[in-house]
């Protein structure tokens, strides 16, 4: 009796989590990003003060797992949704939360047109290379060669084209002020995604403009591979593409500390 | 308050800024443009939200992120544009949020022209946007009512969470006459218990339209259309002119009725018993006045900017008990009130029938009139 009276509680779920089982598959990263963004939110206070945007995707639901206020845009529009949201709520935290589907194909007017306008939102991008909600298919995101249920015989760029890198695409718009990309696959790089969020909201806290954080992520049921050989195919397939780093950082983002 | 002499799309948006209206987003289109770039300059002096959208796709959603947070929000835009917007109306009505849209209605189909028209009934009145939902469609006929339908519109969408739509063609958006705006009202401090503004004490809001349990969505499906049924039985609005002993009357909406009007005088001077029957809130429809109007006269003649679309609706409701002409001018032309005075007289000469449909008859003797078509 006594061991058990002298338990410390170590862990547990963020005031920012709902007590809700996701949908998410075995192995998928979602959850990773869901905790991180959470317990970024929990630090911040900002529970009372937060309004999510659900894209549409494998994250439609994302509004059933953050326990706070949440409204859910069509497909792509999650950024012209949040800056409607923002202009009339100019002291709360808003975020999307987008898939690459989503933000890199029929989305791109919107996250385009949002970071160059400077808009004071913070965008959670999750990089899988597919569409994970409808099985599978090519994104603009899948790398050259990858095999989707729509490139069966792996993305022919002679006719499909090329993947997008958004990070860098979106940093050469003045309007961004903070863009990095980082990655779900190991502890340490879990770690820098969450330092990543916390700057990035923190941003936006202060006003200075419009934010992301890409994060490279898994998708072990269509990618058709175990939770284990997912993160190692992050790590040697998705990072030589989409290599992690900071793409933007606005000088002023330097005075930020986390 | 005294009259001043405004353009339509000015006054449209100065009453909106004196209804309240919180934040405006929106993207150029011609001939709606003159409302945002009045709104650029008036809503930023005021403290108030203007953003120019990347595209109407942009600006549907800017307000349906904005209407989350129960603010008093409205966007406009013209055929094509509105077209692009569909897909955010349907989201906006699945998710039961009120917002307020102004369609200044241009020549079409396609990219059409910038003249007057009133194209988009069916799109705006039938939905356009999937799934079933009820916009409620407010059609002024001068700047005057504009003016005061804009503020309805903004009652009634909050009133019933429901999309309210101002349909005005090209006509009514450019013209200038003298009208008389409201005092300014204070904006919103207090907002409805269902705006999602931060769960500060509360459990958090959700605004969604995603029912994934097609029972559950089924129930959403009713409860709009409950709702609606309660916009029908207390919101229908409408104007009769010289309807007490008539014999015939023309049933026209906007601009369309407008010039009908001049044609019904013109007729009454020459002793024919024409009245004029014109819809105001275009959704919910006038179908009992316009059902009990079909008992009574002789012959109906629907008038309109296009090639008969509400005419679908007046026939669903006159069933065959009057007998119904048409007179449309689509492509951006407003018909001559000397035009719509000589299809009156054929009606009072008893030219009309009840055989056949009215928009056949209409396109033969339009096509014999212009034979290079």
């Amino acid at each position: 009796m006594d061991e058990f009276s002298k338990e410390t509680l170590v862990y547990e779920r963020p005031n920012t989590l709902t007590d809700f089982t996701t949908h998410y598959c075995p192995g998928c990263t979602h959850g990773i990003a869901h905790r991180l963004t959470a317990e970024v939110l929990e630090e911040m206070n900002a529970r009372e003060r937060a309004v999510g945007v659900a894209s549409v995707g494998c994250s439609v639901f994302a509004y059933n797992y953050f326990n706070f206020d949440f409204v859910q845009a069509p497909h792509g529009r999650a950024p012209a949704m949040a800056t409607g949201v923002k202009r009339l709520l100019p002291d709360r935290i808003v975020f999307t939360y987008q898939g690459d589907g989503d933000l890199a194909s029929i989305g791109m007017s919107e996250i385009v047109a949002a970071a160059a306008r400077g808009e004071n939102i913070t965008v959670v991008f999750i990089n899988n290379t597919n569409y994970g909600m409808t099985g599978g298919q090519m994104a603009p995101t899948t790398l050259p060669g990858q095999v989707t249920t729509s490139s069966p015989h792996g993305r022919d760029v002679e006719t499909a084209g090329f993947p997008i890198r958004v990070s860098e695409m979106l940093s050469t718009l003045d309007g961004a002020t903070y863009v990095v990309r980082r990655s779900l696959h190991d502890p340490k790089n879990i770690r820098m995604a969450k330092k990543a969020l916390r700057i990035a909201f923190t941003v936006q806290e202060r006003g200075l403009g419009f934010s992301m954080v890409e994060l490279l992520s898994t998708c072990p049921t269509n990618w058709g591979m175990t939770p284990m050989e997912s993160l190692h195919w992050v790590e040697t397939k998705m990072i030589p593409y989409y290599p992690v780093g900071d793409y933007k950082v606005a000088p002023v983002v330097a005075e930020i500390k986390v | 308050m005294t009259k001043q002499l405004l353009k339509g799309n000015v006054a449209i948006a100065e009453a909106a800024v004196r209804y309240g209206l919180q934040a405006y987003f929106g993207y150029p289109i011609t001939p709606q443009t003159e409302l945002l770039e009045y709104l650029s300059k008036r809503m930023p002096e005021l403290g108030r939200v203007f953003v120019q959208a990347e595209s109407e796709l942009g600006a549907v959603n800017m307000v349906y992120g904005a209407a989350c947070t129960g603010a008093r929000v409205m966007s406009s835009s013209s055929s094509p544009g509105v077209s692009l917007m569909l897909e955010g109306l349907s989201y906006i009505a699945g998710t039961e949020l009120p917002a307020v849209f102004v369609d200044v209605m241009r020549g079409g189909p396609g990219l059409g022209n910038i003249a007057p028209s009133q194209q988009d009934y069916n799109q705006i009145v039938h939905g356009g946007g999937h799934g079933d939902y009820y916009p409620i469609v407010l059609a002024p006929a001068n700047i005057q009512e504009a003016i005061d339908y804009i503020g309805l519109a903004f009652t009634l969408a909050e009133k019933y969470r429901s999309l309210a739509i101002l349909l005005i063609d090209g006509c009514l958006g450019q013209m200038m006459e003298p009208a008389e705006l409201p005092e300014m009202q204070p904006v919103r401090t207090v907002y409805p218990a269902w705006a999602a503004r931060g769960a500060a004490g509360r459990e958090p809001i959700i605004h969604t339209s995603i029912y994934l349990n097609p029972l559950d969505q089924e129930k959403t499906n009713l409860r709009i259309l409950s709702r609606w049924r309660e916009v029908q039985a207390k919101e229908i609005r409408f104007r009769g002119y010289y309807l007490d002993d008539a014999k015939y009357a023309i049933i026209a909406f906007g601009t369309a009725g407008r010039v009908a009007l001049s044609a019904v005088r013109a007729a009454r001077n020459a002793g024919i018993k024409v009245g004029m029957f014109r819809p105001i809130t275009l959704a919910p429809f006038p179908a009992q006045a316009i059902r009990e109007l079909s008992e009574r006269l002789e012959g109906i003649l629907v008038v309109e900017m296009n090639s008969g679309q509400m005419l679908e609706d007046v026939l669903a409701n006159t069933h065959n008990r009057a007998a119904v002409e048409f007179y449309g001018r689509p492509g951006g032309n407003i018909p001559l009130a000397d035009d719509i005075l000589t299809e009156i007289k054929r009606i009072a000469q008893g030219k009309s029938t009840l055989n056949g449909h009215p928009r056949d008859r209409w396109v033969d003797r339009m096509l014999a009139a212009n034979p290079g078509a």
